[in-house]
């Protein structure tokens, strides 16, 4: 890969579930000037206290291996993975799209949710609230797909994502 | 172990003690009374009242970096933590080991905009190598002990404990260093031996090595720096140190091309750029010291050897990058390079040293002292010669006559030298020379300084007289800030914006104010009595140089040029304007 060009890395770093942790980590991003194209986080163990974030990011391979870097000597991080590097991953992001609309738009909106596996969540004569899980791209397309059709509101949860196979992090 | 049940305070400073911590730097209000009435109560631990809290850090860094200990700090919430600050991003980046307890409002008003609440953990993420809030008794011990732990290993820094009044007053219990360990927090200290051996390989087939080392050498410790120089020897090859490595390695060894960088010498700086294979040992790249990168050493392969990771390939790309500290890493490289019995050839290393010599010759750092004005670099040599025989300490604030004591002032050995290399913190001579003083109370402890500098702490004379410090302040008074005046000179055609000392105090009537003695010298043929009498006075001195006021620190790279387009003063007549519009935007 080229010095200069430019990838798309999601890197999942493990941390103890602290206060002030996620501040951390966002503002190693907003300091050093890096990009944050999505991220999630979550407790993944309770036990341990550990959570897990998710983060999406894009740079040169010079500033990928920083980011990596820097977020390893956190203090209260225990695990830093790119999962982009470490082989194929699954990646999933959810999303809840409010459509309002009557008649034709209605149906048609229907339809192309049908096609794209996303279900209706919530629904009123005008209005429909779809769920739909899928790669980011993916939901893209579907959100590109209901502009047209009344689509009024979007919320999405950003990236979670985990590598094939039996490797763990 | 059955657990100790102490208050807040007895635990805070039961962990001190334990620590090994001997002075605290700090300045008391509100939130930390509890702290400070146990401190009255005992004696194992002295409290050094300094007169601003940023000053309290800057001493504690003083203390840190000339005993190898950890530096530790006492201030009240609000703006005593906010006043810290500037302190703790300069040990931050300088990677000074620096434990600062801030008080903090009880936990309940937490949040609630009480009086003297700051939100100290969120305000000094940023510049803290790591940062606690301690809102459960039960963790109070365990935090204390960790923050040291991480202060002090890896790659060092400040740590912060944010102490709400509450934890200070309620139980808590105590545990002992011994049982405490951090669940993730483990700094690799041996470097992969494979990649060792690969980068003596390389540098063993070397025609013209260098090896670039910075203040890393000098946080590994004394045994890094021994380790450094029997490297350095039984390979013959030459040695430049970087500002914040001065001392790491003895300046009037052959060996020794000087400091490199911005104001470094010509002869370190051309190595740099014509050398084949650099090692940076301990070193960051910085900007200083690169120049533009784009032209930085092109044809050179470079190893670094770092204890921190993300310091490796940060700026410059290198070839082989060793995590690992530097101790332990150059014992690996002696003993690989003596068992396999390699060596430089020898005809490419005379021919590197003679091209080398050639720089030399340039007498980059000379300069004429006439009769009738003082020139700033003589006052550094003449109380780096009058000082020979003393065990001497020496600090520095920010600007040219830094980096002319950097340039003029032979550093032998490691921990001898304080002054604010990544920040470039204005005011932290006089409080970093008096954490000096504290820690070595019988040396001779000298804080170069300008006339602007020593304006921002002026008011630690209070406490160098409070506890009898014998600091020897040599103010190089130019009468302007004069690396300001520089840059408007070479870089805003000799627009002096702002850059003059109007109504700068008189030295000598402060310095009796402040309760010692003050000096003053103008007169090229006054200077070493002036120094001497100086060096002899039992007790604090400013001594006040009237200097050239138009000398510039030379040699320079200006910013955005490379290594081998350095300005020599004396060749250009120094002070001709640079036609750079790339390096106006640069700092």
């Amino acid at each position: 890969m080229k010095e200069t060009e430019i990838s798309k890395h999601t890197i999942s770093v493990l941390v103890d579930n602290e206060s002030g942790v996620l501040a951390r980590v966002i503002g190693l991003f907003s300091g050093r000037g890096y990009n944050i194209e999505s991220l999630t986080v979550a407790e993944v163990d309770a036990n341990s206290h550990q959570s897990r974030i998710t983060v999406v990011t894009s740079g040169t391979p010079m500033v990928i291996e920083q980011i990596k870097a820097q977020l390893s000597r956190l203090v209260p991080v225990h695990k830093v993975s790119d999962l982009t590097l470490a082989g194929p991953s699954v990646e999933r992001e959810l999303a809840l799209i409010k459509v309002i609309a009557t008649g034709e738009r209605r149906v048609e909106s229907l339809r192309i949710a049908d096609i794209f596996k996303a279900r209706a969540v919530d629904a009123t004569n005008n209005s429909f609230v779809y769920e739909i899980i899928g790669n980011p791209e993916k939901i893209d397309a579907f959100i590109k797909l209901m502009e047209p059709l009344g689509l009024s509101e979007i919320s999405r949860t950003g990236v979670a994502a985990i590598s094939r196979g039996t490797l763990t992090m | 172990m059955a657990e100790r049940i102490l208050n807040g305070s007895e635990v805070v400073l039961q962990a001190l003690a334990d620590q090994g911590v001997e002075v605290v730097f700090g300045y008391p209000g509100g939130a930390v009374l509890p702290l400070y009435d146990e401190i009255f109560k005992q004696n194992r631990i002295r409290h050094v009242l300094v007169r601003h809290e940023q000053a309290a850090v800057h001493a504690a860094e003083g203390y840190a970096r000339s005993t190898g200990k950890v530096g530790v700090v006492l201030v009240t919430s609000g703006p005593g933590a906010t006043n810290a600050v500037t302190g703790l991003t300069d040990a931050l980046m300088d990677s000074i080991p620096v434990v600062c307890l801030t008080g903090q409002v009880p936990t309940h008003l937490i949040g609630n905009d009480a009086f003297q609440e700051a939100d100290t953990t969120g305000i000094t993420r940023p510049c803290t190598k790591h940062n606690y809030l301690v809102k459960d008794s039960d963790k109070l011990a365990r935090t204390m002990h960790e923050a040291f732990h991480v202060a002090s290993s890896g790659r060092p820094g400040p740590v912060v404990i944010d102490l709400p009044k509450d934890i200070l007053v309620g139980k808590a219990p105590y545990l002992e260093p011994s049982q405490v360990q951090h669940r993730t927090y483990n700094p690799v200290v041996k470097g992969d031996r494979g990649q060792i051996e690969e980068a003596l390989e390389m540098l063993a087939s070397a025609e013209k090595p260098i090896l670039y080392c910075g203040g890393g050498v000098i946080n590994s410790g004394q045994q890094a720096c021994k380790l450094l120089a029997e490297f350095t020897r039984i390979t013959g090859i030459p040695i430049t140190l970087t500002l914040m490595g001065l001392g790491a390695y003895p300046a009037s060894d052959k060996q020794h091309l000087g400091m490199l960088g911005m104001h470094g010498t010509y002869e370190a700086n051309m190595a740099m750029h014509d050398c084949d294979v650099m090692f940076a040992i301990g070193a960051r790249f910085d900007d200083r010291v690169t120049g533009n990168l784009d032209f930085f050493s092109p044809g050179s392969q470079k190893v670094q050897i770092d204890i921190d990771q993300s310091s490796i390939n940060k700026n410059v790309p290198v070839d082989i990058g060793i995590v690992g500290d530097v101790g332990h890493v150059l014992e690996d490289m002696i003993k690989i390079w003596k068992a396999k019995q390699y060596k430089i050839d020898a005809n490419a290393l005379d021919g590197w040293w003679k091209e080398i010599e050639g720089w030399r010759e340039k007498r980059c750092l000379s300069y004429k002292q006439p009769k009738d004005v003082i020139k700033p670099q003589h006052v550094i040599r003449r109380v780096h010669e009058l000082t020979r025989d003393r065990k001497t300490y020496i600090t520095t604030d920010v600007g040219q006559h830094q980096m002319w004591a950097a340039q003029h002032f032979g550093f032998e050995h490691p921990y001898e030298w304080m002054t604010s290399g990544g920040l470039g913190t204005m005011g932290y001579g006089m409080p970093a020379a008096l954490g000096v003083q504290v820690a070595h109370p019988d040396a001779t402890v000298v804080c170069f300084t300008g006339d602007a500098s020593i304006m921002m702490n002026i008011q630690e004379c209070s406490t160098l007289t409070q506890y009898r410090l014998p600091v020897k302040t040599v103010i190089l008074n130019n009468r302007y800030m004069g690396m300001v005046r520089q840059w408007q000179q070479l870089l805003h055609g000799s627009r002096y914006s702002e850059s003059y000392s109007e109504s700068l105090p008189d030295f000598v009537k402060l310095s009796e104010a402040f309760g010692f003695t003050g000096l003053t010298c103008s007169n090229p043929a006054d200077l070493d009595d002036a120094i001497k009498q100086m060096l002899e006075i039992d007790g604090p001195v400013i001594l006040d140089v009237a200097v050239d006021d138009k000398e510039n620190c030379y040699p320079m790279i200006p910013s955005g040029k490379p290594h081998n387009e350095m300005l020599l003063g004396q060749e250009t007549n120094g002070d001709e304007a640079i036609d750079s519009d790339e390096g106006m935007v640069l700092v």
